[in-house]
């Protein structure tokens, strides 16, 4: 059983790393998100937002969705750590 | 169920003078400093996570120079209970409002009906306010956290 479970994991791992040839390379200014997305925000940001800090504004306005995500995780270790530990006697 | 956790034994509480007089000096000029980070996350490095961390250090700090009891004094657990669900609240409040004014959910731009401000500003306001909200939750959840995993749950019976 553990030496299925090392299977399973070596092929994931080897399937994640193939998934990894196909991104474009490090800090390439003609990969996608570096052409349309960061200049998009960059610019607009001031005048949509009124946010100078650029990343503030995409981690709370833009993306505001994931951040609302990522507060829940936090409240959610927060409610599972309480549920797990807490005794009342 | 509780059979893997073994009895905790609560030591005395061994008073010192330079470490509490120290860290009643240096509390309030932390907590002022996380306010400053979640209020400045607009124009510099912060925001709601970090300054919700640097708020819960606080207490987690006035937890290792005083003992339990004091944080509990200042902060009851229920309390704490509850700013952990509120922040969340808050976020989600904010957002259901933009969807009530009619706009998509979290699109900030709405609340310039309600607000005194040009919608562009407005945006920079609901950024503000669902800032608020993460920094209470990421505080109360590093309190919480920290004193259920430092006594093994067994916090029960101190002075409040």
């Amino acid at each position: 059983m553990k030496f299925f479970a090392f299977i399973v994991v070596l092929f994931t791992g080897a399937l994640l790393i193939y998934g990894t040839v196909d991104m474009p390379d490090w800090g390439d200014p003609g990969s996608a998100p570096n052409s349309h997305v960061s200049p998009r925000y960059i610019e607009k940001t001031l005048e949509e937002t009124a946010t100078p800090n650029a990343v503030t504004s995409v981690l709370a306005d833009y993306r505001g969705y994931d951040t609302l995500g990522e507060t829940t995780v936090i409240f959610t270790a927060g409610v599972v750590c309480i549920m797990l530990l807490r005794r009342f006697r | 169920m509780h059979y893997a956790v073994k009895e905790v034994q609560v030591k005395e509480r061994y008073p010192d003078v330079t470490i509490e007089t120290v860290c009643r000096l240096l509390i309030p000029p932390i907590q002022l400093f996380g306010l400053y980070v979640i209020a400045h996350g607009h124009y510099s490095p912060g925001g709601g996570f970090q300054g919700g961390c640097i708020l819960g250090a606080s207490f987690i700090m006035m937890f290792i120079a005083y003992d339990i009891g004091e944080v509990k004094r200042r902060m009851r657990e229920k309390l704490n209970t509850i700013l952990c669900a509120t922040g969340v609240l808050i976020y989600a409040g904010i957002g259901i409002l933009c969807l009530v004014l009619g706009a998509n959910y979290l699109d900030y731009g709405i609340l310039h009906q309600i607000l005194p401000a040009y919608p562009a500003k407005a945006r920079a306001l609901g950024t503000f306010g669902i800032e608020i909200g993460v920094g209470i939750t990421v505080m109360s959840v590093m309190i919480s956290i920290f004193l259920n995993i430092g006594t093994a749950g067994e916090h029960e019976g101190e002075p409040e």
